[in-house]
């Protein structure tokens, strides 16, 4: 007991004196939140549009008022000229032209038909389907308008037809901040379970110092508990300073028992400090250890259903997810924060995460070895 | 049995053989010299017998522990200073030697009176960290480290490489006290000078231990005339002496060479009148081979 406290204390020594480690656990995460939940923002407003009306109605005049006003689209460039509005969209000065042909107006009285082209520039197809989407629902807002006028009527006697009413349930605003700021938390710790541990592990191994250790009576087990216990605790740390600054600076809902979430998180970064420690075993430089901590981070990240649901993602990449422990925490400080999830809600992920923690671990000592 | 006994150890790296049936024993007390150039398999065989790496055949036992099966013994009743400096290079020199005291299950004022006359040296600086230490005093500082759980064997792999001659000096007179207090040591060091210093000695190349002696036996059991020899052109001498057909060895040694014949003394004259010739300014002079002579001699055969 007295070497494990020992080599905590020599442990936190090492990191607090060293002048990169304290700004990386302080500053860097709060940071990082605050500009990651800033960024990465999938609400797209303002994309720019170029409206080419040939017809110069009042009816395309309303259509291209409606587009604008809606508050999603801003008006780029307005010609009669369609090649110009092309030429807008090559140089990514517009993100989409609408094209509104002549006699727009005639064809719709006349024949109660009348056609748009819509041009969307695809290269970010989250952003082009978006704006299609926008642009195909005032669209048929205008539609509606204009029918309802002919038959003169007020829309509530217009003729049958149903609406649809919809609620955002555990995020009303829709607010993208609420979504990912807990998303964002997890990347965080992550970063401190698998990161820094492997890395602190293998400098003893890099400068030598292990050599000396080695030919110690000191235990494999307190060794390996001294190492990872201060980047378990800097990492719990790390959660309450990102939940607080979540709380202060986006205000995201604390809907569930935090004392759960802390639970959660206690035994994911046992997932983590395993996975580090793991690498440490095979890796001789901390150049190495980053670069494969880098490699798993990449893959953990990208598809743990942090930026993109993993519904969407093929069915061997969703197969492989359940492998992914990083999935698993970012859907639980989801249900726990935004939807109140208890005990009962999450009780699943808990046993998955226990068995992560304990293979991780096995496989880790097993493979830690006091001999050169 | 004596505290380091090895018996018939080998060690094979994928192609390179790094220990050829080595065998030597220390007694207590005794301060064991290995004297061999890089790579001759100086570190292997330590970390064999600090039970950090295991040989392939033979047997080794440390303080009269096997180091396969008793290794967790060893490794509490042995010192080991690496070739590298492996101490905490962020910690103070106080907060390792207290460290390493901790591990050890002990503190630095049980054992207080073994590392004093070291530990005084470098107590001026017990608030520096390790890493701003002079070469010397790191060395110094390792040592204290390796003794403050008082081991009965102490390990030190070549601890005065890269260390400025006077703590050289000051480092094997440390020696020499712990030697008088019981603890069997084993030296390596690549400077053939410090062989001298040692009470027995074996001369280790390309995995193999040439011979085992002491330094006094060492230069006994070189039976070779041997001269010393220097001219103003050193460069031409050192040519022209390595050219006469009787010159069996011939190096600079220091501000001279020294030269042996393959057959001892007869040739003494036709070498001096030939190398006169040649050489403008040459002395020459009868010397009885050093402790140095003898090992490049033994490692050239």
């Amino acid at each position: 007991m007295r070497t494990i406290l020992y080599l905590l204390q020599k442990e936190f020594l090492q990191i607090f004196r060293n002048k990169a480690m304290l700004p990386i656990i302080t500053v860097m995460p709060i940071v990082q939140l605050l500009i990651l939940s800033f960024a990465a923002n999938y609400e797209i407003k303002n994309m720019n549009i170029a409206i080419v009306d040939q017809d110069l109605s009042p009816y395309s005049k309303r259509l291209s008022q409606k587009m604008v006003a809606s508050g999603y689209f801003r008006l780029a460039y307005q010609s009669m000229n369609a090649d110009e509005a092309y030429e807008e969209l090559a140089s990514d000065r517009a993100d989409l032209v609408m094209v509104i042909p002549r006699h727009f107006e005639r064809d719709l009285i006349k024949h109660d038909e009348s056609s748009i082209q819509l041009l969307v520039n695809a290269i970010n197809g989250t952003k082009a389907g978006l704006a299609n989407g926008y642009a195909n629902v005032i669209i048929q807002q205008f539609n509606n308008e204009i029918r309802t006028e002919w038959f003169a009527l007020d829309p509530k006697d217009g003729p049958a037809h149903f609406e649809i009413t919809f609620s955002n349930w555990y995020n009303q605003g829709m607010n993208y901040r609420i979504f990912m700021v807990p998303g964002l938390l997890v990347v965080l710790v992550t970063m401190i379970g698998a990161f820094l541990s492997g890395m602190n592990i293998v400098k003893e191994k890099e400068i030598g110092t292990i050599e000396q250790l080695n030919v110690t009576p000191i235990r494999k087990s307190h060794f390996i508990i001294g190492k990872l216990l201060p980047f378990w605790l800097i990492g719990l740390l790390e959660m309450a300073v990102g939940l607080m600054v979540g709380k202060i600076v986006f205000d995201i809902p604390f809907l569930g028992s935090i004392g759960l979430l802390f639970l959660f998180s206690g035994i994911y970064l046992w997932v983590m400090l395993g996975l580090g420690l793991l690498i440490s075993t095979f890796t001789e430089t901390q150049q190495q250890a980053m670069f494969i901590s880098w490699f798993f981070m990449v893959i953990f990240i990208l598809m743990s259903g942090l930026f993109t649901p993993i519904e969407s993602m093929p069915g061997w990449a969703q197969k492989m997810t359940l492998f992914n422990p990083l999935m698993y925490f970012v859907k639980v400080i989801r249900m726990v924060l935004l939807k109140g999830s208890g005990w009962a809600q999450v009780q699943w992920f808990f046993g998955v995460m226990v068995l992560f923690a304990i293979a991780m671990n096995t496989v880790a000592v097993l493979n830690y070895r006091k001999t050169v | 049995m004596n505290p380091i006994v090895v018996q018939h150890i080998s060690k094979q790296y994928k192609s390179v053989e790094a220990l050829k049936d080595i065998s030597f024993e220390v007694k207590a007390g005794e301060l064991f010299g290995l004297i061999g150039p890089d790579g001759a398999g100086k570190t292997t065989l330590f970390r064999v017998l600090t039970t950090l790496l295991l040989a392939d055949t033979g047997k080794a036992f440390v303080n009269g522990r096997d180091v396969v099966k008793d290794y967790k013994l060893i490794r509490r009743e042995v010192g080991y200073m690496p070739g590298r400096f492996s101490l905490y290079q962020d910690l103070t020199v106080e907060e390792n030697l207290k460290f390493f005291a901790t591990i050890f299950n002990t503190s630095i004022k049980e054992n207080y009176d073994l590392i004093r006359d070291i530990y005084v040296q470098i107590e001026p600086f017990k608030k520096r960290p390790a890493g701003k230490l002079s070469g010397g005093m790191k060395q110094k500082l390792a040592l204290c480290c390796a003794l403050v759980h008082k081991p009965e064997v102490l390990f030190l792999d070549e601890p005065t490489t890269g260390v400025d001659p006077v703590s050289r000096k000051e480092f094997w007179e440390m020696l020499q006290r712990l030697k008088s207090k019981g603890i069997a040591i084993l030296v390596s060091t690549p400077y053939m000078d410090e062989a001298n210093l040692c009470d027995q000695v074996a001369l280790m190349q390309n995995g193999q231990l040439l011979q085992i002696n002491t330094p006094k036996g060492v230069v006994d059991s070189f039976a070779q005339p041997m001269w010393a020899i220097r001219a103003d052109n050193m460069y031409q001498l050192i040519s022209t002496a390595r050219a006469f057909e009787d010159t069996q060895s011939c190096y600079a040694f220091g501000d001279s060479l020294h030269i042996t014949l393959t057959n001892g003394t007869a040739q003494e004259e036709a070498l001096a009148t030939y190398l006169k010739e040649k050489n403008p300014g040459l002395t020459m002079e009868r010397i009885q081979p050093g402790i140095e002579d003898c090992f490049m001699y033994l490692m050239k055969n």
